[in-house]
């Protein structure tokens, strides 16, 4: 991971969307962050279709026994540096549904999460917080780099 | 062997000139979106930035993908279009192909990026590509036949109103500039074709309402569901440097002007300058028909489904050339 490659990143941040389970409640507000209100694209955010293209992994809700091959399987298809930013207090702790039976558990059980965003939603605000912030994760990889 | 020199350093110069200026354009083009939506909208440097993070990304190899076609599939596409860039007049630079091919070679070439983009699309090995690639081939045949009713209509007139001159190439649009050849009946033929070259323009770049090749929504980035990394950039500087393309085309054909003939009159500048303010007047040009065909639409617009795509080119867009063709035959041949 070289110093250069992570100082690119940080001001165009690709976004792919999961929805490992969530009861949509977080996505309405990642949707909300993206409106035209509050401009995600200012900071070069930019949603995109497909994980081969995607920098930032925004994954919302705890994980269903169903999500949890295809979270792990989206996770490998994104090409390195990413950031996995977790969602919501679902995806934080498994929120109110930490008992249930067809969970596997909160989102850092599954793949690694370097962002958390609490929140039961978190307001949009909150989003582009930590997704604009992301670069802190970028640049402790920059530092780790910078040993080598 | 000075012509080779002249070939290499030509297309090297105007390879790095297409990219930077195709991608100043995608940054106009966004910030002029965002403003359309009362945004504040990304710095106009943020297409660079994009390439820039790109080019340094993991280059992902799908295990069911043909790797030769699909690493090659991107380079096809940038170089054609590069290619395409010879043989069009910038500004008073005449082309520097420009002695060997005319329109019909770009006509043929301007399909060579699309048919890589196919190709790429289906040696991804998913299915979403495969969609991505049947979508982008609907879309090819769909907007071939205005296309080519534009520009043959147009070497027709000439090879009647100037018999023996070369109709299709374009230093014959530089010399008579098409709207001056007609009366106003025949102007308003060549003004549907040029709406009709603006909808091309706008399906040929796959952008909102015509984008159904790579609709993100629906089959997930389509034809480039698979690629990342440095094949992703090359695909995306491909964008960049089509808009510069189809606009030049465009300009070639419709608007031809430059601004050394009307202000050396009043002006002295040295020679090389005058080439430096042709230029800018291009680039100008360019950006005012990337806002119209590109930018406009696809802020303003949904997309539409396939069908209605093909049956806006071949039967909306088919009547309205037949229109205007009529209209031009009746004017060339003195009828009205």
């Amino acid at each position: 991971m070289c110093a250069k490659l992570t100082k690119a990143l940080d001001k165009s941040l690709w976004v792919f969307h999961v929805n490992s389970g969530s009861c949509n409640g977080c996505d309405i507000e990642i949707l909300a962050a993206l409106t035209p209100r509050y401009d995600a694209e200012r900071f070069g955010v930019h949603l995109v279709g497909t994980p081969r293209h995607a920098d930032v992994l925004l994954v919302t809700g705890p994980v269903t026994r169903d999500m949890e091959e295809k979270l792990k399987r989206i996770y490998e298809m994104t090409p390195d540096p990413k950031v996995v930013i977790a969602v919501g207090t679902c995806g934080v702790s498994g929120g109110v549904f930490h008992e249930s039976y067809n969970l596997v558990g909160p989102i850092d059980r599954v793949i690694p999460v370097d962002i958390y965003v609490p929140g039961c939603p978190p307001r949009p605000e909150a989003i582009i917080d930590a997704v604009v912030k992301a670069w802190l994760k970028l640049e402790r990889l920059r530092g780790e780099g910078g040993e080598q | 062997m000075i012509n080779l020199i002249y070939g290499i350093a030509g297309t090297f110069v105007l390879g790095v000139f297409a990219i930077l200026f195709g991608l100043s354009v995608k940054g106009i083009d966004r910030k002029i979106s965002a403003r359309m939506q009362w945004r504040i909208g990304p710095p106009l440097r943020q297409p660079f930035r994009d390439v820039r993070k790109l080019l340094l990304k993991d280059n992902v190899l799908p295990d069911n993908a043909v790797p030769w076609i699909y690493n090659a599939a991107p380079i096809i596409c940038l170089a054609s279009l590069i290619t395409i860039l010879l043989f069009i007049p910038i500004g008073s630079i005449p082309a520097v192909l420009g002695s060997s091919g005319d329109i019909i070679v770009v006509l043929y070439l301007l399909i060579v990026p699309s048919i890589a983009i196919i190709v790429g699309g289906f040696s991804s090995g998913s299915p979403f590509a495969s969609v991505g690639a049947q979508r982008e081939m609907v879309l090819l045949i769909s907007y071939e036949l205005p296309l080519s009713m534009i520009i043959f209509t147009f070497a027709w007139a000439y090879s009647v109103l100037y018999p023996g001159i070369p109709a299709l190439s374009f230093s014959t649009f530089e010399k008579y500039p098409i709207w001056n050849q007609f009366s106003p009946i025949g102007m308003f033929g060549v003004g549907i074709f040029l709406i009709i070259a603006l909808l091309v323009t706008t399906a040929e770049m796959a952008k909102i309402p015509f984008d159904i090749p790579e609709a993100e929504t629906e089959i997930a980035e389509g034809v480039f569901v698979e690629y990342s990394g440095r094949n992703f950039a090359l695909f995306y500087l491909a964008d960049a440097v089509k808009i510069v393309v189809l606009s030049a085309i465009i300009i070639a054909i419709f608007f031809p002007y430059n601004l050394s003939p009307w202000l050396s009159a009043y002006i002295t500048l040295p020679h090389w300058l005058w080439y430096v303010v042709d230029v800018l007047f291009f680039m100008l040009k360019v950006v005012v028909l990337s806002i119209i065909a590109v930018t406009f639409l696809r802020t303003a617009l949904a997309r539409l489904k396939v069908d209605q795509i093909v049956r806006i080119y071949w039967f909306h867009l088919f009547i309205a050339g037949v229109a205007a063709m009529i209209l031009i035959a009746l004017d060339t041949m003195g009828v009205l």
